[in-house]
């Protein structure tokens, strides 16, 4: 069979037979994308205005909305208390504000339960905004019209950015459910 | 796409109970989370030690990227530089004759200041850095201007220090881990910092607006004396910077001082200097007394976070 299409026994995640996913990679890999997208914009030097929207958070979002039932209800607080340590934001502010995020995601899809890309989009946009302003009031910096003035491209970069981290999201489950255990 | 059929409860008792606890638990999380906000916003710095082990852990990876930064930024300074090579050899030559002459000029009144100083019996200590680190990350995401530098308390760093950059002032150390710390910045909107204008003795206050420029507030209400490109020096005022270091320059007036733009500007800067504080003595004696500590002296009255560090610190010595 292999001789004639090499393909014949494999999917998308690899060869079928006498193959498993490694268990490891499939707990692990939302999670770990998850922080290593809160410590990346750590990286950027932002002297004059914030730069980058909470890549940490959109990256929730997107596994959150590309798998659903995947992360638990209640995954926002840990993940959020691990964003606090490195976001510069007072500790406890992204524990709060994941957390109701991923209830407010749960209420959304029980209301409408078939969704598609459109609908999804919008969920992330509406809440990765409200997150933004929520953000900006707790982090305990007097709040000057100033501030938002140029905190706002970080709402606008986010609902932009939000589709590319959806396929890279995407992306990583292929690879988090890719066959690379080998069954003796 | 319609959820799993595993994640509808149906008539199934257990399924019921798990969605139940998932929502209590996420409920708990962030009534929990609500609790340790209002902590860290009543007592910044409360959670100090764990976010110094998470910098300690980032630095290393961030002065990589610092480094990779600097090599890229001298790279395209020096494409850039060969488009206007010609007009700019003429101007520069032109800026060193009279930068030589300035320089001749300087070495007279260094001349003379020692001489006068030796008259007063004054002398001038150089101080020495604490350390020379690398800036290695900010808060980029934050509304918050914090940046992690890569030198912590095992170089000698404490809470409060003032950082420098070969242009100017940066920031004040905040929160030390053991490799790295963070630093205020003077962009962040709780930085205050005590300034005088470099040719006389007109006093204001730099804070931080949140968008990377500086509100001077004049101390002295009246007619404004400032005019646009001013240089604003620090003053001294409050112990933790020695004074004379440049901060700012006025790029506008307004009826109260004016707006500042920055002289060091961090995302420009490499490496940064730590200074030892500049008379701690005249700190503690200001921590001291609790009741009546004369706020307008302390270089930063807004930022409870590093006035609460520094003066747990001056408590402990």
């Amino acid at each position: 069979m292999e001789r004639l299409d090499p393909r014949a026994r494999s999917d998308i995640y690899g060869r079928r037979i006498n193959r498993a996913p490694a268990p490891w990679r499939v707990m692990s890999v939302p999670y770990a994308s998850i922080m290593l997208a809160s410590v990346l914009p750590v990286l950027l030097i932002a002297d004059t205005m914030p730069l980058a929207p909470s890549f940490g958070f959109l990256m929730l979002l997107a596994w959150r909305m590309v798998r659903p039932g995947l992360l638990p209800l209640w995954a926002g607080a840990p993940l959020g208390a691990f964003d606090d340590l490195v976001s510069g934001q007072p500790f406890g502010s992204a524990i709060l504000l994941w957390s109701l995020a991923m209830i407010a995601i749960e209420r959304i899809e029980a209301r409408f339960p078939w969704r598609g890309f459109w609908q999804d989009w919008f969920t992330a946009s509406v809440i990765a905004a409200c997150y933004w302003l929520a953000s900006l009031l707790v982090s305990g910096a007097s709040l000057t019209p100033e501030m938002l003035l140029v905190a706002a491209p970080q709402v606008l970069i986010g609902v932009l950015l939000y589709p590319i981290i959806a396929r890279m999201v995407a992306g990583l489950d292929r690879f988090r459910l890719s066959r690379a255990r080998t069954i003796d | 796409m319609a959820p799993p059929s595993s994640r509808r409860s149906g008539f199934s008792k257990k399924a019921q109970y798990s969605l139940f606890t998932g929502y209590l638990l996420a409920g708990a999380g962030a009534a929990v989370g609500a609790g340790l906000l209002a902590l860290s916003l009543w007592q910044p710095a409360a959670f100090a030690p764990v976010r110094g082990v998470a910098s300690d852990v980032v630095a290393p990876v961030g002065a990589g990227t610092a480094a990779a930064r600097g090599g890229g930024q001298s790279l395209f300074a020096g494409i850039a530089a060969y488009f206007d090579a010609g007009r700019q050899n003429a101007e520069l030559r032109k800026e060193v004759e009279i930068a030589r002459i300035r320089l001749a000029e300087a070495d007279a009144v260094a001349a003379e200041n020692r001489r006068l100083k030796g008259l007063l019996a004054l002398s001038d200590g150089e101080t020495k850095p604490v350390a020379v680190a690398r800036l290695v990350g900010s808060t980029a995401t934050s509304g918050r201007r914090l940046a992690y530098v890569n030198a912590g308390s095992a170089g000698g760093v404490v809470p409060g220090m003032p950082v420098l950059s070969e242009r100017g002032v940066i920031g004040r150390v905040l929160e030390v881990g053991r490799i790295s710390s963070r630093v205020l910045l003077l962009t962040d909107s709780e930085s205050v910092l005590p300034v005088r204008r470099a040719t006389d003795n007109v006093i204001a206050f730099a804070e931080g607006r949140g968008d990377g420029l500086l509100r001077i507030r004049l101390v002295n209400l009246g007619v404004n004396p400032l005019k646009v490109g001013d240089m604003m020096v620090t003053s001294g005022a409050g112990g933790y910077y020695r004074p004379g270091v440049a901060v700012a320059a006025i790029a506008k007036l307004t009826p109260d001082g004016g707006i500042a733009r920055l002289v060091a500007e961090p995302a420009a800067t490499n490496f940064v200097s730590i200074l030892p504080v500049h008379q701690p003595a005249a700190i503690r004696e200001l921590a001291e007394p609790e009741g009546d500590v004369p706020a307008p002296l302390s270089p930063s009255p807004a930022s409870a976070a590093s006035a609460a560090a520094v003066g747990a610190q001056a408590r402990e010595e």
